[in-house]
């Protein structure tokens, strides 16, 4: 009985892994490398010499103050793309309110001049990846007037770029609108170079 | 809460009521044998494997087969798994996985829990065994969901002496016609909006502060698609469907969450057909239709309402077109408060468990509705098969407590429902409290329970029920927070898996055969009509209530209390 039973048993796992395990995911990425190569790769940003910059898709850590800051991050120590991850922090969680959250919101009030009780929620909160590249279009604004200062340019001409890298939801529906903070920094620094000493230079 | 956020909760459930019925003719087809556009792959793998696919099998013989199978498939993930430092595919070079990680990883994906303990599927597991194991299992576990479905609903139908059909036939032909078909065109749907699919070794990037960033890759779309199709859930990278490269757009989101209720809700459709009764089945489908729109109505408010404790630290909570306000810890932007909701909900009312957001960090309620989805028995569409199953088993129980109150013995679809049908229902409905209670309160006790904890107070309790509840109701998704790869929760949360697979899938079939067994019962006067809005009612208040008196009092000593202590102000 066991044995008549084990027969098929092993047979059709070994058939079906391949089928499922090897034929399957050969299709999709034989397609896949066919039809839409550059996203199949990782949407990579890549310089003229060939160096890749990063994803368009996946969030950077940005501190200096010529570029847009991207939300706060728990993946590794920041935007560890290898390492994604969460705070996990639950709603009562002393660490999360009195150290985090309240830590993000006293760097905002210093850096941006933001008003307590009126800060996008997004600008003080970790996202559930880590890598999240996106933010809000209400936390741009707030960091408009620091970039261009940092950049000796008007607010005006920053707001101009930030609108036009503002995304509205899929199909006016779907998701939100947001900012991807590595996009617009890139379009930032091919449209207003940094003053030297501004920020970090790409080695 | 915000008018787009509602459109788009609006939109998915007309998309899930016009693919039902579609779903459900093809579904038939499928498993009725009369589809055979891949017959000659089909022939041959009968064939080789051995099976003859014209033996009709009696419900203990199917049961053994789906037993044996899976056995059979865990042994030889957790060999590779041991082994994948050997194997070719593993660019990143990682090494074996440790034994109590394994037995628990390979029960997970066998059982479609595709819980994930283990840190992270790019520092654990090498493109081999993503493709080969996990992906696998991601099909297997979901067609032989499908076939003890499908076979139980044989059981109503005929009256054939306990023969529900052969098990690898359904197994096969569901993979064949289903799964693989669907996941070709839906990973390719998910790569053009941006998930990877290659082989390559992870990229270092020097980014543009002159920082390095070590980006992922590996054969994702693929294992995606059947990851939400198979309501399995498990990720590819550590943070699932919340991770860009995993679900890139609000777009992609919306097709996930499509994709896990489609064969479940096409099922429900299916069902109705096979029994010729389909108004029957419409009462069902709408019954799934009022929870899973409660469900995702409170979610949906209380993460929108925020976190007071969080307002009074600075945020502005309330959503403005630019500001997406509300709770957006552990959220995306891309997808905001309502998308990760809707998620939230749908991953639970399904056994997919794979997540967009994380429910850790979710405000008490908002956290406490997957909980009591999973709790539930993950009827609300539900897993592939175990959904429609795990339904039809409360309907069976409502039917039988209507034929109580009106001093009738019962009947459900012409065939009576005797003490012998009821006492297995009631052994799958026990099965599930009592892994969940004893476990929880058996870790909420020991040192080695609580050293997993990542929050105090009401919270560090959620966070063990919710991994109970899930792991038992084979959902997969976590309040993450929770330290598993410890040998007390590995070995704890893969016998919750196993026994919340198969303990409660062999009485599924028991009663599919008694049922087969029983002749023609004609429809009288007394007969309870299975197709009213009083059927319906009936059937929530014996759901409900079967999961209230169960699980209230865990219930109210974690998210309840929580919700009472975060308006309090209280900080643990």
């Amino acid at each position: 009985m066991l044995r008549h039973q084990l027969r098929p048993a092993v047979l059709l796992t070994l058939l079906l892994m391949v089928l499922t395990g090897g034929v399957y995911p050969g299709i999709v990425t034989g397609l896949a490398q066919v039809l839409f190569p550059h996203r199949a790769d990782g949407s990579l940003i890549v310089r003229a010499d060939g160096r890749v910059i990063g994803s368009a898709l996946i969030g950077q850590r940005f501190t200096g103050m010529g570029y847009f800051h991207p939300r706060p991050s728990a993946a590794g120590s920041g935007y560890i793309a290898d390492s994604s991850g969460a705070t996990n922090k639950g709603p009562t969680d002393r660490k999360l309110a009195d150290t985090l959250i309240a830590q993000a919101v006293d760097s905002v009030v210093r850096r941006e001049g933001a008003v307590r009780g009126h800060i996008p929620s997004d600008m003080v909160t970790s996202s559930g990846s880590g890598l999240d590249p996106d933010i809000s279009p209400a936390n741009a604004e707030l960091q408009v007037a620091r970039v261009a200062r940092a950049r000796a340019t008007t607010a005006e001409a920053i707001r101009a770029l930030v609108a036009s890298h503002t995304r509205g939801p899929d199909a006016g529906v779907f998701g939100e609108s947001r900012v991807n903070v590595l996009l617009l920094n890139l379009a930032l620094d091919s449209a207003v170079p940094r003053p030297s000493g501004a920020a970090p230079s790409a080695k | 809460m915000t008018a787009a956020g509602w459109v788009q909760i609006a939109l998915f459930s007309v998309v899930l009521l016009a693919v039902t019925s579609p779903m459900g003719r093809y579904l038939v087809r499928v498993y009725d044998g009369s589809m055979q556009w891949l017959g000659p792959v089909e022939r041959l793998l009968y064939r080789a494997g051995g099976v003859d696919p014209d033996e009709d099998q009696h419900w203990t013989r199917y049961a053994a087969s789906l037993l044996v199978f899976s056995a059979v498939g865990m042994l030889v993930t957790y060999a590779v798994l041991r082994l994948q430092q050997r194997l070719p595919l593993d660019p990143a070079h990682l090494p074996a996985v440790v034994p109590r990680q394994a037995f628990e990883t390979s029960a997970s994906f066998t059982t479609n829990t595709d819980w994930q303990s283990y840190p992270g599927g790019e520092t654990t597991m090498s493109y081999a065994s993503q493709m080969t194991q996990l992906a696998f299992h991601n099909f297997m576990s979901a067609a032989a969901g499908a076939a003890a479905a499908v076979a139980l609903v044989r059981g109503l139908a005929r009256r054939s002496a306990g023969r529900i059909g052969n098990f690898y036939v359904d197994l096969v032909r569901g993979t064949l016609y289903v799964f693989l078909p669907f996941s070709i065109v839906l990973a390719l749907l998910f790569v053009q909006q941006g998930v990877i699919q290659n082989f390559h070794p992870y990229i270092h990037a020097v980014t543009l502060e002159g920082g390095v960033q070590t980006l992922p890759m590996g054969p994702v779309a693929s294992q995606e698609a059947i990851k939400q199709l198979g309501t399995n859930g498990g990720g590819f990278f550590n943070q699932n469907s919340a991770h860009p490269f995993e679900n890139p757009t609000p777009w992609s989101n919306f097709l996930q969450m499509v994709a896990i209720f489609i064969v479940p809700a096409g099922l429900v459709s299916m069902f109705g057909r096979m029994v010729a009764n389909g108004r029957h089945a419409w009462a069902i489908w709408s019954a799934m239709f009022l929870l899973f729109l409660g469900g995702t109505t409170v979610t949906y408010w209380a993460e929108a309402r925020g976190n007071p404790i969080h307002a009074a630290r600075g945020i502005d909570v309330s959503a403005t077109a630019t500001n997406p306000g509300g709770n957006m810890e552990g959220k995306e932007v891309r997808f905001g408060i309502a998308g990760s909701a809707l998620f939230a909900t749908v991953t639970t009312d399904a056994s997919c468990g794979a997540v967009n957001a994380m429910h850790d960090s979710f405000t008490p309620l908002g956290g406490m509705v997957p909980l009591v989805n999973m709790q539930l028995g993950e009827l609300v569409y539900g897993g592939v098969g175990s959904g429609l199953y795990g339904m039809i088993a409360e309907v069976v129980l409502a039917v039988f407590i209507a034929g109580l109150m009106v001093g009738r013995t019962p009947e459900y679809l012409g065939k009576r429902i005797e003490s012998r049908e009821v006492r297995v229902v009631m052994l799958f409905v026990l099965v599930y409290a009592l892994v969940v209670l004893t476990f929880t309160a058996t870790a909420a006790v020991t040192a080695p329970g609580l050293a997993g904890l990542n929050n105090a107070g009401p919270h560090g309790f959620s966070e063990i029920l919710y991994a109970f509840s899930s792991t038992a109701a084979t959902n997969g998704s976590a309040f993450a927070g929770l330290t598993g790869t410890t040998t007390f929760y590995n070995t704890m949360f893969g016998v919750a898996m196993l026994f919340g697979r198969f303990a409660m899938k062999v009485p599924v079939l028991a009663l599919g055969g008694f049922m087969a067994e029983r002749r023609a019962a004609p429809a009288t006067a007394g007969t309870f009509p299975v197709t009213t809005p009083l059927f319906v009612a009936l059937l929530l208040s014996v759901i409900v209530i079967v999961t209230a008196l169960t699980f209230v009092p865990a219930l109210a000593l974690g998210p309840v209390v929580e919700h009472l202590l975060m308006d309090a102000g209280r900080l643990f």
